[in-house]
This record gives C-alpha cells, sequence and structure tokens, in this order.
C-alpha cells in the first residue's frame, strides 16, 4: 500500500478564492493510502517544496498528490522537490485545481466538490503509480540545418564557430536564399549582395561546414540527439569535383528560353545554368526538363565545350543518410501567388509587378541591368504607385490574416530609392497603416516622406485597370481626405504578403514538428521559447517560424544555433521514462503494434518464456526505450492489453475514470 | 462529500484530453476564464491515440452519461499520426454504440489545439447541454456499479 | 471424399506431414467433430460431408507447435482466417500442408430442427460427392425431406466465394451459394430507431451466458490470454448480472477482432444461445468497408489492417451522429 501525501496550494487567492482548499485536503484523508495532506498557500515556493520534502521524510510518503495548477506548469518543479528528498520523482500526479477548476468556476461549493473529485482520481493514479528510471541516449555532436538562405547560413556559421560539425541541405542550386534576390537592405541601403556573399563564401570555406546544394531531405527518423536523416542529392548532370565554374556551357548552351526563377521569370535562363552569378556553389546544374540532351537525346553542347569534362548525363538522384543530433529548419518563405487577386490587373498587365520583382529590376545584375523600366515597353515609368497589403492583414480566405511585417519598409526603400535614382519619378502610396517598429525604422520612413516626398495616401486600392495607351488607371480612396482617387500610372507595385515556403508542410511532417494554420512552424512557447518547436531537439530559424526582416533573422538564427549548440554540448540526454512495455506472458506476436508505432520503436524477438511452468520460445514484441516516445497508440491496437504504457497505465486510467464517475 | 441537488440533473461527464493539444487548450480556456460547466472532469492521455474503447465504456459502466475525447487536429499530432489512428477507433466505436441504440451524442470527438482555448470551452459548453438533454444515462450503465 | 482420404494417407506414408486435421465423425450423425489423425486405421473416422462447418484454421496456431508439419482441410473461406493468423505470425506456414477442400455450403442442424424435423437417426445427402437439391432426413417419425439450401448456416447464404486464397493442392469441387446480401441484417437494425435497436441487442445479448464459445472458437480472437480474463484492465470476468456487462464484452470483442475478422461465422455457429454474433462484426465490416475502402481480411498478407492505418482525409467521428 502507498503512502501517499496530498499538497493542496492556494495559488494566492488564484485558487483559494473559489476552492475550499481546507476541505479538499480533509477529504483527501479519507482516501485509500493518504497518510498526510495539507494546504499551503504556494505550493511552489521555496517554502512550499520544503513543506513537501519535510512530510515526504517524516511520514515516509512513498507517493504525492500536489493539487495546484496545471502539470504543465509545475510538474517539473514538484517531481524535482519529490527527488530531492529522495522520492522517485515520477510518484507525483497533479490534480489541476486552478486552469480547470478554479479559474473557470464561480460557485464555491461546485468548485470545491469538482477540486475533491480531480483530487481522488489523481490519488486513485497515484496509488497505482511504479517508481520509473529515465533512460539515457546518446547525443550526435552533428547538426542538420535545412534551408540555405541568410537564416540557415547564419545559424551554420555559430554552430560550426562552435566547433561542431554543420551540414546544410538547400533545395535550390545554390545557397542565397530570398537575401540573394534583394537590391538594398533597410534602414541602411546597404547593398544586400555586398553583405551576403562574404556570409556565403565563409559558409562554403568553413572547414566544418558541409554544403548539399540541390537536395532535399528526404526522410527523417529517430529523435533528439539522435536523428537519422536521409538527403536526397538530385542528379546536377554537372561533376562537382571536376567543374571550374568558367560559365562556358550557360553561354553555348542552346536551350534559353526557361523563365528564370532568380529573376522570378522577369527574363529567361539556359537549360544549364547557375541560379547567379555569386551562386555558391559555383557549379551549374542541368534542368532536365528543358535540356534538349535529355528530351531529344540529341545536343550535348555543353559536354562539347566543357575542357574539364565535368557534364555526366548519366548522373542519377543519390541518397546520403547521415546521423544528427540537432536539427534546424530554416526554411524560409515565398510571396504568395495573386491568382486571387485580379482586380489588380497582375496577371493582365506586364507594368503590375511584385515587390520582389522590382527588386531584380532595380538589381544591377537583373533582367534590366538595374535600370527602372517598365517591361512592357522599356520606357522608364514617371508614375509609380505601390499597393500596400496585398494578402496580408486580409479578412477573407484570399490571403493571411498576419501582417508580413517586412513591406511597410521595403517599400520605403524602394520609393527613397527610386525618388534618389530617378527625381523626375512621382511615387505615390497607398497603404493601410504603415508600421515602422524597429531601430531607425521610423527615421527611415519619414526620410521618405520629408526628405523624398513620396505620396503616402491612406487608403486601398479597388481597382487597377489597363488603359488602351499602355497607362494604368488606379482607382484607390483617400481615406483621410475622404475622396475617391482616380491616378494614371506608369507602373504599378504589389507588396505581395509573404508565406512559408510551401515546403515546409512536408518537412514538418517528417520531423513531426507542428505547424499553425498559416503553415508556420510553431514554437514550443510564444514567449518562452521562441526559437524551439515543441518536438525536442527541433529548432526554427529565420521566417519559417514567422514574418521577420534580415536583423531579426540573423538574431533568431543565432538564437537557434546557441539551443542547438546547448543540446550538442551534452554527451547524453536523459530520455522519457513513460514509455510502452509488453508483457511476455501476454503478448501474441501478432506484429499490430509495430504497425502503428510512429516511430519504429517496436521490434519482435523469438524468446524463451516461461509461462506458469510452460516453456516455449514465441514470438515477443520488444519495445525500443531510446525509441519509444511513449504515445500509446500500440497499447490500443495491442488486443490481449500485453502492451502498456508506463506512467500512463491502462489500470491508472480505468483508476481514474473510476474515481470521477464515482 | 456529496452535495446532493436533486431538483436538477447534473450530468457526469469525462473528457480525455491529449497532453499536448486539447490539454493545454483547456489550461488556456482557464487562463483566459472561459467558464464552462464543473460537471466536465478531465483525464490527461499522452495522445488521443491513448484512449482505449475500454476506457469510454468503463466510464459509461460506473456511470458516466456523457464521454468526450479530444485531441490534437489532424495533421499536427505531437507523435505525427496518433489522432488518424484514434479517429478510426472512435468512429467505429461510436458506430457501434449507435447501432446497439445508444443515445447519439453521448460521445464526442473534438480536436481543440493548444490555442483553441474559447473552442474547449465552447466545445464543453455544447456537450454538457446536449447530455443534459439526453438525460441519465442508462443504457449502458452497470446497475452494480452505482452508488 | 475418397480422394481425400487417399491422398491424406499418401502424404502421411510418405512422410511429407505428421498427422492430418480433419474432422471425425460425431455421436449423432450431424455433429462431426474436429480431430488428428496420425495413422491409416484413424481414417475409419473421417469425415467430410456438409455438417462439417468448423473453421479449422485456429487448430494450426498449436498444430505450428508440433513436430513435423500437419495436413489441414480448410474450406474456401477457412483459409482467409488461415491467412490473417499467417500475417499475425500466429501460425507456421512450413509447419503446414493446406489441402483445399471443395465446399457447396455448410448446413445448419438448427435450421432442420426448427422445421419441425426431429428425432433424427439419420441425414443422406448430406455427403460432400452427392450433395443433392435436397436432404433426405430419417426420423423416429418417419422419413423427412428438405431443400439442401434452406438449411444452409446463414453465412453460406452470404458467402464470399469458393477460391482458395492459400493452398498446397485443392481437392473437390465448390459450389456458389451465395443468395443473399451480406448486409441487409446489419441495415435493417440501422434503420430501426435508438429504442428498437436497445431493445432488440438488449433481447439478444441477454441470452448470452458468457460461455466463451464465441471466443474460444473464433480464429481472430486468439489471445494467448483474453483481456477479459487478466488484471490488465480490472476487467476480469464477472457472473452475468447485469446487461451491460455482456455488452462491454461483445463490443470489446467486436472491436478487437475489426479489420482482422474474416467473417467466417463460427461465433454464431456455436453459440448454444443462438445469439446472433455476427451482427456485431459485420456491422463493423460495413462501417469499414464504406468509410475506408472494401476491404476483405485474409484476403492478402499486407500487414495494415484498417485499423492500424488510416488516411489524411478519413471520415471524422461525428459521420456517425451526421448520417443518423
Amino acid at each position: 500500500m502507498q503512502r501517499i501525501g496530498v499538497f493542496v496550494c492556494h495559488c494566492g487567492s488564484n485558487i483559494a478564492a473559489t476552492v475550499d482548499v481546507k476541505k479538499v485536503a480533509e477529504m483527501a484523508l479519507h482516501e485509500p493510502g493518504v497518510v498526510h495532506a495539507e494546504d499551503y498557500q504556494y505550493m511552489c515556493s521555496e517554502a512550499g517544496q520544503e513543506k513537501i520534502q519535510k512530510a515526504i521524510k517524516e511520514k515516509n510518503l512513498t507517493g504525492l498528490v500536489v493539487c495546484s495548477c496545471s502539470p504543465r506548469m509545475h510538474e517539473t518543479t514538484f517531481r524535482n522537490a519529490a527527488e530531492r528528498a529522495g522520492l522517485n520523482p515520477y510518484m507525483v500526479e497533479i490534480a489541476n485545481i486552478r486552469e480547470h477548476c478554479s479559474w473557470i468556476h464561480k460557485d464555491i461549493e461546485e468548485a470545491t466538490e469538482k477540486a475533491v473529485i480531480l483530487m481522488r482520481a489523481a490519488v486513485a493514479k497515484v496509488n497505482l503509480d511504479a517508481p520509473l528510471k529515465p533512460g539515457e541516449s546518446r547525443v550526435t555532436k552533428r547538426a542538420l540545418v535545412i534551408g540555405g538562405g541568410i537564416a540557415g547560413i547564419q545559424t551554420a556559421l555559430d554552430i560550426a564557430e562552435a566547433g561542431y560539425p554543420v551540414d546544410i541541405v538547400e533545395k535550390t542550386p545554390s545557397i542565397g536564399g530570398r537575401m540573394s534576390q534583394l537590391d538594398k537592405t533597410f534602414p541602411t541601403l546597404d547593398c544586400s549582395s555586398c553583405i551576403l556573399t562574404p556570409k556565403m563564401g565563409e559558409v562554403n570555406a568553413h572547414p566544418l561546414i558541409n554544403i548539399y546544394t540541390y537536395s532535399e531531405v528526404e526522410s527523417v527518423s529517430g529523435f533528439v540527439g539522435d536523428f537519422t536523416v536521409e538527403i536526397r542529392k538530385k542528379a546536377r548532370s554537372v561533376d562537382m569535383n571536376k567543374c571550374t565554374g568558367c560559365g562556358v556551357c550557360q553561354e553555348k548552351c542552346p536551350s534559353k528560353k526557361t523563365p528564370s526563377e532568380f529573376n522570378r521569370g522577369l527574363n529567361t535562363r539556359s537549360a544549364i545554368y547557375t541560379p547567379f552569378a555569386q551562386a555558391v556553389p559555383n557549379v551549374p546544374v542541368i534542368d532536365r526538363d528543358a535540356c534538349i540532351k535529355f528530351k531529344t537525346g540529341k545536343c550535348g553542347i555543353c559536354s562539347k565545350v566543357c575542357q574539364a569534362g565535368a557534364i555526366d548525363y548519366d548522373q542519377i538522384d543519390e541518397i546520403v543518410t547521415e546521423k544528427y543530433g540537432a536539427i534546424v529548419v530554416a526554411t524560409g518563405f515565398d510571396m504568395i501567388k495573386l491568382d486571387k487577386y485580379d482586380e489588380y490587373a497582375y496577371s493582365q498587365s506586364k507594368d503590375v509587378i511584385t515587390s520582389l520583382e522590382l527588386e531584380r529590376i532595380m538589381n544591377a545584375a537583373g533582367p534590366t541591368g538595374g535600370h527602372l523600366e517598365r517591361l512592357s515597353d522599356g520606357k522608364a515609368p514617371k508614375e509609380m504607385v505601390f499597393i500596400q497589403c496585398v494578402g496580408s492583414r486580409c479578412a477573407d480566405d484570399r490571403g493571411k490574416s498576419y501582417c508580413s511585417k517586412v513591406c511597410c519598409m521595403y517599400t520605403a526603400k524602394h520609393a527613397m530609392l527610386i525618388r534618389d535614382k530617378y527625381p523626375d519619378t512621382n511615387v505615390t502610396v497607398f497603404y493601410i497603416d504603415v508600421r515602422t517598429p524597429g531601430k531607425n525604422f521610423d527615421e527611415f520612413y519619414r526620410r521618405a516622406v520629408e526628405d523624398y516626398g513620396v505620396n503616402y495616401i491612406k487608403g486601398q486600392v479597388g481597382k487597377v485597370i489597363p488603359q488602351p495607351n499602355g497607362k494604368l488607371l488606379v482607382q484607390g480612396a483617400d481615406l483621410l481626405d475622404n475622396k475617391q482617387i482616380l491616378k494614371e500610372a506608369d507602373m504599378v507595385v504589389l507588396a505581395a504578403a509573404i508565406e512559408p515556403n510551401p515546403d515546409v508542410r512536408k518537412i514538418a511532417t517528417m520531423l513531426t514538428a507542428s505547424i499553425d494554420t498559416n503553415n508556420f512552424l510553431t514554437e514550443a512557447h510564444a514567449k518562452l521559447r521562441p526559437v524551439e518547436s515543441p518536438t525536442a531537439g527541433i529548432f526554427l530559424s529565420g521566417v519559417c517560424q514567422g514574418p521577420k526582416d534580415i536583423p531579426e533573422t540573423v538574431s533568431q538564427a543565432g538564437a537557434a544555433a546557441v539551443k542547438a549548440i546547448g543540446l550538442l554540448a551534452k554527451d547524453k540526454l536523459l530520455t522519457n521514462p513513460c514509455t510502452a512495455h509488453s508483457d511476455e506472458l501476454l503478448c501474441n506476436g501478432c506484429s499490430q503494434c509495430a504497425n502503428v508505432c510512429p516511430y519504429g520503436a517496436i521490434t519482435y524477438e523469438d524468446k524463451e518464456v516461461n509461462d506458469h511452468g510452460i516453456r516455449e520460445t514465441r514470438r515477443i514484441a520488444v519495445v525500443n526505450d531510446a525509441l519509444c516516445q511513449g504515445c500509446g497508440a500500440c497499447t490500443v491496437t495491442c488486443p490481449s492489453g500485453a502492451m502498456d504504457l508506463q506512467g500512463f497505465s491502462n489500470r491508472q486510467i480505468l483508476a481514474e475514470v473510476d474515481a470521477i464517475c464515482r | 462529500m456529496s452535495i446532493e441537488k436533486n431538483e436538477e440533473f447534473r450530468p457526469k461527464i469525462v473528457a480525455f484530453c491529449c497532453n499536448w493539444c486539447s490539454y493545454a487548450g483547456a489550461d488556456l480556456a482557464g487562463s483566459s476564464r472561459m467558464s464552462y460547466s464543473a460537471d466536465v472532469k478531465i483525464i490527461r492521455v499522452p495522445c488521443s491515440c491513448r484512449v482505449n474503447p475500454m476506457f469510454i465504456l468503463r466510464a459509461f459502466e460506473r456511470g458516466a452519461d456523457g464521454v468526450i475525447m479530444c485531441g490534437c487536429h489532424p495533421g499536427d499530432c505531437h507523435y505525427t499520426s496518433g489522432n488518424y489512428y484514434a479517429r478510426r477507433r472512435m468512429t467505429l466505436l461510436f458506430s457501434m454504440l449507435d447501432y446497439i441504440g445508444v443515445e447519439n451524442g453521448r460521445t464526442r470527438v473534438e480536436w481543440v489545439s493548444a490555442a483553441e482555448g474559447a473552442k474547449f470551452s465552447q466545445t464543453m459548453h455544447e456537450f454538457v447541454d446536449k447530455i443534459t438533454s439526453l438525460g441519465k444515462n442508462v443504457r449502458l450503465e452497470d446497475l452494480r456499479c452505482r452508488s | 471424399m475418397q480422394e481425400l482420404i487417399n491422398r491424406a494417407k499418401e502424404l502421411l506414408a510418405d512422410g511429407t506431414v505428421a498427422r492430418v486435421l480433419g474432422w471425425k465423425a460425431g455421436d449423432l450423425p450431424y455433429n462431426p467433430e474436429p480431430a488428428y489423425f496420425e495413422k491409416e486405421e484413424d481414417f475409419a473416422d473421417f469425415v467430410y460431408n456438409g455438417f462439417c462447418g468448423a473453421n479449422l484454421s485456429k487448430y494450426m496456431i498449436e498444430a505450428s507447435k508440433l513436430e513435423g508439419k500437419t495436413l489441414v482441410c480448410l474450406k474456401p473461406c477457412d483459409t482467409y482466417s488461415y491467412q490473417e493468423l499467417l500475417k499475425e505470425h500466429r501460425v507456421d506456414r512450413d509447419k503446414a500442408y493446406i489441402i483445399g477442400v471443395g465446399c457447396k455450403g455448410k448446413l445448419d442442424i438448427e435450421k432442420i430442427k426448427a422445421m419441425g424435423i426431429k428425432g433424427i437417426k439419420s441425414i443422406s445427402g448430406a455427403e460432400i460427392e452427392d450433395e443433392a437439391e435436397t436432404l433426405t432426413i430419417d426420423t423416429i417419425y418417419g422419413e423427412k425431406s428438405c431443400a439442401y439450401k434452406d438449411a444452409m448456416l446463414e453465412r453460406c447464404h452470404v458467402c464470399k466465394g469458393k477460391d482458395h486464397m492459400i493452398f498446397d493442392e485443392i481437392i473437390g469441387e465448390s459450389k456458389e451459394t451465395k443468395d443473399a446480401d451480406r448486409f441487409a441484417e446489419v441495415e435493417k437494425i440501422e434503420a430501426m430507431s435508438p429504442e428498437e435497436k436497445f431493445a432488440f441487442f438488449q433481447k439478444e445479448l441477454s441470452k448470452c451466458i458468457r460461455c466463451n464459445a464465441c471466443r474460444n472458437v473464433c480464429p481472430a480472437c486468439s489471445c494467448r490470454k483474453c483481456v477479459f480474463d487478466s488484471n490488465k484492465f480490472d476487467s476480469s470476468q464477472k457472473a452475468n448480472v447485469d446487461s451491460f456487462e455482456e455488452k462491454m464484452f461483445h463490443i470489446i470483442r467486436a472491436f478487437h477482432v475489426a479489420g482482422r475478422c474474416t467473417d467466417c461465422g463460427e461465433c454464431s455457429r456455436v453459440c448454444p444461445q443462438g445469439i446472433r454474433l455476427h451482427l456485431f462484426n459485420r456491422k463493423f465490416i460495413k462501417d469499414i468497408n464504406e468509410l475506408y475502402g472494401e476491404y476483405q481480411a485474409g484476403a492478402d498478407l499486407e500487414p495494415r489492417t484498417p485499423l492500424t492505418n488510416y488516411t489524411v482525409e478519413d471520415a471524422e467521428p461525428g459521420i456517425v451522429a451526421e448520417r443518423g
């Protein structure tokens, strides 16, 4: 029989104001196994914990019930307190009488009655608790970073600098990400490439960093400290070791009609290509869908002109399997598709563009060589209109409910750059609100308005109508002057919402990391654990977690790196002891449990058993404690009840049911 | 302790909540002071896939009037796929209960995320109302277990 | 039958198999029982006729532990059960020599008795070779007759088909017997009001004496120790004082075999109280077919069954209330 102590917390008045805590403690003494009960103002305080420890020692307690706040809040606190007093920490159960009781009920009698029932259920469970010991698992001292944009680059550099090897997996042929597509960066207006390319070079040269470009994560198994990841290295058709990056193949390639992904489809590229001149690695890939050789079998020009003999048409995808202790997700973002925004005439007119397309147009290495010009006729625009919040802060399901956070600032940047370089060009910005919280951000925006004469109009644009004369008629509203505005523009720039990279859902599923309704990865705690996923060993870097600008991304990338380093620095991890176990005398060896185990933790052994005198060799399920995460899927699949979960056993849950229904 | 309120029927309701989403959703309902009936008592399980049909039948046997199971939304299971298995199991179990003539609505599954405190509270409101309108569970109760 | 006996003797003699699992004549003309035959002279009792409804596949769990191969006679529907056991690693294929025996529908003595035919001395027309359209029954009250079809087990009217799913060789002819809709009975109950459903099952299950015949005969219900006999769920068997006890047992039993039950119908055949237990299993089979796609347990060796599988688009449990 257990000797159970019940401790009822007042939580100041949080519990005590609605629950008669003395009554709960008094009722506890009538429960089987309970030998001690007391109440105290703050059980979680130093003094409260001491009371618990004192009672454990003086009354030789074998189990504890703490009636307090949610176990998600202080279960660990009380378990640690128990351990310090020599009691197994898993002999502690929490009755949640705050979140699930005092905070939601007003009637004292009713709340007290419920608190007593919750206490009883916890006592019933503790009565069947058994001491558990966490296992240990090793930590593979290597990190994986998924995504090679600025977030991934920074995380990888920081982890490598701490002395741990890092692999970066990047889907496209080069690292660099979105930042490499940008022209200038706010609020300092320094050139994006000038600050990014040195970092790309640094990552490439770092002895502890290995980059897999044109590669994707194929599968992930394992758990914190010991992930096994399969990486698909897509066939590049170019030998990385032989290629010198001379670029002749790209020049000579006769298939040049594929829209350039890097330039957002504003111009075309060859079938064999590097996305941009500063690509890392500077090794092209053959786009097999565009390549004449792959489509017809004829051509082969690149192979003929390549003096290094690097072209290899027979290359096939290669699967690399590697072990990691920590995984950082840095999958970044894309702009939303604008097919639901016909009113802005994006698909009808070449002169309606997105902000990211404008970045490419403004960029010296872009499709227009950095000249601001209309894509329809190449003329310099005299009237430019920027429309904010296209798909951001959207109430209906066409767009996103959130603020994309970066648009106000980059639009101010664009406006300022245009006014600076082309003083004859007028710039009008339609906005809902201008949001500039950030160091030097508001100053930056005010400079655009005050020093550069950018015309900001508070109001939304209802329609953009392409005119026969090639101009664009913008119909909008000025909310401050309360009037309709009709404005003829040469170019319209849409600040389209950003959204997480669509691939992130697939990756999150592989990682068992949770994701919100907008496809942003969920952090373990919105305030206190913002760079960790709720899944142990998975960290979040950059826009995959939520909209961010570059400075924020870099800070978060560093924070994610530190969390990963903190994990990699450990030699061993303690594993959750609430794992499944199979009773070998009851196990049928039917393999059903293995079918539902998400972790592949169940295997089968032929084992000699002694079943009440009958000795025979039986096929028995065996659970690998290090792999089992304790979900319990197997326990319900098992018809004989051989499979049970420690800490949440069948009998314990039934005891709780009974206590509640009593 | 028993506070008898004979004049009105107060149902006994057992709610199984997964640790990661729904239990946290219930916590959020609490910290947001979104009240719901005290007739609901929550049992924490690691995942909705831990809920054995036996637990549900046992609750009815012992006199529960309604049983609700809450888990992470499909696709968001902390263990990737637990709630998908739970979904099939509960669908079949509920179908069987319906088949043997147990009133529809004594059992329910609702997916509640950790951020859906309001949904948790709302769901419990609805469920308590439904069970109250169905009245006492007499079809699945073991009379010997009545106290 | 003679061909079967000759072949069995041959395989015993040449050492291919160590024993034969078949049916031997019982003490009444209509109750043959499963039996092992190890020596040539044992075969005097061997029968295979219309009353050999017993599914021998479950015996192969124990037979798999014996020395040498066991020749087992499996009817087409029995092979589904065997394959399901094979999938669950409960039987050893290398320890079995499977003779797929022909089937022309199996008989239900209760149906004959229900026609008012009593005092039965012998029945002709049930032998496998000359299964006739009509059974001739010699009783102490004189000779009676009835159509073979009318005396068939319920399950044979909804037969899954006469193909053997797994076998080493096939002996004997089969004849299609399916002439009814498998789910008609289930649909009839589904159409009832909750009160009628409750009354129906209350009446059926109150007959249950918890003799466990259904559990013992069921090839899917083959746990070493049943949860209802173990302390794992505090659910040890109790006397049937209250009707819920039976409901819980039968719901859980059906649930445990859901997706694994081949609908062999043995539970209903052996129930001494005549409870139509297949109504539970068939309800789950119908639900699985409708919700998760047509599925026949034992038709293949795919390891995942409907309850150890899922799709992202699966129906929500609320569908039960929606479809009314």
